[in-house]
């Protein structure tokens, strides 16, 4: 799998090139560019980092909180599964004001799309801890462990090791939403392209090169991915109970 | 030390235990034999608490399991009150059920940490002492899956005797081994069970070693007590046909 990922990359890489090489000047695009970028990876580490707060806590709350609880994490997942993401930026950013909170354009970006991923996030969390096989939580009440620390001290790094994957998914989607952001004023990748084009009209270079940049970093996740889960991993083999 | 008063268990339709009085002597070993679906593993189950009781109490130490006394009833038990019971009871599963997360030590220093408050140096000597007890004192660093199910299953003995349980639970735990290896973990049983004042409660197909080791033998057959007596009496006399016709099966079977 990573040798079949490496060598797409480098297929795409030398086409890419083959492209470039047929252009003067595209490097002319290319600090504006990074700039836009810089402010993609913001959000998208800043999205990310919210959306595993929030998919843990509303996941354990759904869980194993009492009802109110429950019925509040329950409805933090639903509305943010079952509405776009879109609409949710633009909520924040445009509805919250005439309510009297008035959020700066990053942080309506980060806290828009950290809990859509979120809500899906609450999701993978779930299966995760459902994944541990029962008999772990029989083993944790044979030794007397109460609920919370069988939890986390058995069950959860259990559990974990099985979200990686699908985690690595959802960073990917993140990732690919930030370019909403461009809607509410905020110069990322996707906005400095079309601003760019505006007044260019380079399309082929300008967006051959922003989506490159995009598979770049989602290549960048895929890989921090598999090396964090090849660390969680250490001696055990997944899926194998004892 | 245990006392199984009128206790029933369904699931659904079906009637696993049928109003079952089991009376355990403080330090006896009891040995419950019986087919395939009869109730033994559910028995075991509803007195580590991982089982509801339909009907009924039992009774730990004098204490009622699920049951608190308040205001001169009995109530259901809370989870504080629950694992003050528990606490006295220890089991041993047929799969292991070790932590694979975890080394060999871990697994055996955990709950006596957590739940216990051992300091941890403490924790380990006590846990290095039963492992070298069973034979493993040089797989403390090892990880449950680098091993061989019998070594497993000393593991998970040495895990539960960590807690200084005083019944101690045993689910057919050498069924799920190679047949080279039921000796080794009959072997640890058998040298804890002289190192520990313990009450014990096992289920065993192993007919030879219920009828050396333990005191008292029960021959389950649906959710009922059978027959019971000393091992001599119901191996070599059973005055039931049921329990006739059950052991000769087994002993044709080997
Ligand atoms: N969780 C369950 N749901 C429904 N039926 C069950 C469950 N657990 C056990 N049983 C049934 O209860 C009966 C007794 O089971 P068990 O105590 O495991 O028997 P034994 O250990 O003697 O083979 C069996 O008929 C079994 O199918
Ligand atoms: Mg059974």
């Amino acid at each position: 799998m990573p040798l079949k990922s490496i060598v797409v990359t480098a297929i795409i890489a030398f086409a890419a090139g083959l492209v470039f090489a047929s252009f003067a000047g595209y490097e002319l695009f290319i600090p504006g560019l990074l700039e836009g970028t810089w402010i993609t990876i913001k959000i998208t580490l800043g999205g990310a980092l919210l959306a595993v707060v929030a998919a843990f806590i509303a996941a354990l709350a759904k869980m194993y909180g009492p009802a109110p609880i429950r019925w509040l994490a329950t409805c933090y997942i639903e509305v943010f599964r079952g509405t776009s993401a879109l609409v949710q930026l633009f909520w924040l950013f445009f509805v919250l004001p005439q309510l009297g909170v008035t959020l700066s354009p990053m942080m309506s970006a980060i806290l828009a799309l950290g809990l859509n991923i979120g809500a899906y996030g609450a999701e993978v969390v779930r299966g995760g801890i459902n994944g541990v096989s029962r008999d772990q939580w029989e083993a944790t009440i044979a030794l007397n462990m109460s609920r919370p620390l069988a939890l986390r001290r058995i069950i959860l790094p259990q559990a974990f090791i099985a979200m990686i994957p699908p985690w690595g998914n959802l960073f990917i989607e993140l990732l690919k939403s930030t370019s909403l952001v461009s809607l509410i004023t905020i110069s990322d990748l996707t906005f400095r392209a079309q601003q760019m084009n505006q007044a260019t009209f380079r399309t082929l270079e300008i967006f051959t090169l922003v989506l490159l940049i995009y598979l770049g970093i989602s290549l960048l996740i895929t890989f921090g991915m598999r090396a964090l889960e090849r660390i969680a991993t250490g001696g055990i083999v997944r899926g194998r109970a004892s | 030390m245990v006392r199984f008063s009128g206790v029933t268990k369904r699931y659904g339709d079906l009637t696993v235990l049928d109003n079952l009085d089991l009376d355990v002597a403080p330090q006896e070993k009891v040995a419950i034999i019986g087919p395939s679906g009869s109730g033994k593993t559910t028995v075991l189950r509803m007195l580590m608490t991982l089982e509801r009781i339909d009907d009924g109490v039992i009774y730990v130490d004098g204490r009622p399991l699920t049951h608190m006394e308040s205001n001169g009833g009995l109530v259901r038990a809370n989870e504080k009150y629950l694992r003050s019971v528990r606490g006295d009871i220890g089991m041993v599963f047929q799969h292991f059920n070790l932590f694979p997360h975890m080394t060999v030590l871990r697994n055996c220093t955990e709950a006596p940490i957590n739940v216990l408050g051992l300091p941890k140096a403490q924790a380990e000597e006590r846990a290095v002492e039963l492992l070298e007890l069973v034979g493993l004192g040089d797989k403390l660093g090892e990880y449950p899956q680098r091993l061989s199910g019998g070594q497993k299953q000393r593991v998970a003995i040495a895990r539960a005797l960590a807690m200084r349980p005083k019944v101690m639970l045993f689910d057919e735990v050498t069924s799920a081994l190679d047949p080279e290896l039921v000796g080794e973990v009959l072997n640890a049983i058998r040298m804890l069970g002289k190192q520990f004042q313990l009450t014990m409660l096992m289920v065993t197909h192993q007919m030879g070693f219920a009828k050396e080791f333990a005191d008292r033998v029960c021959f389950f057959y649906e959710g009922k007590i059978h027959e019971e007596g000393p091992p001599e009496q119901i191996f070599n006399a059973p005055e039931r046909e049921r329990t006739q016709q059950f052991l000769s099966a087994v002993l044709e079977a080997g």
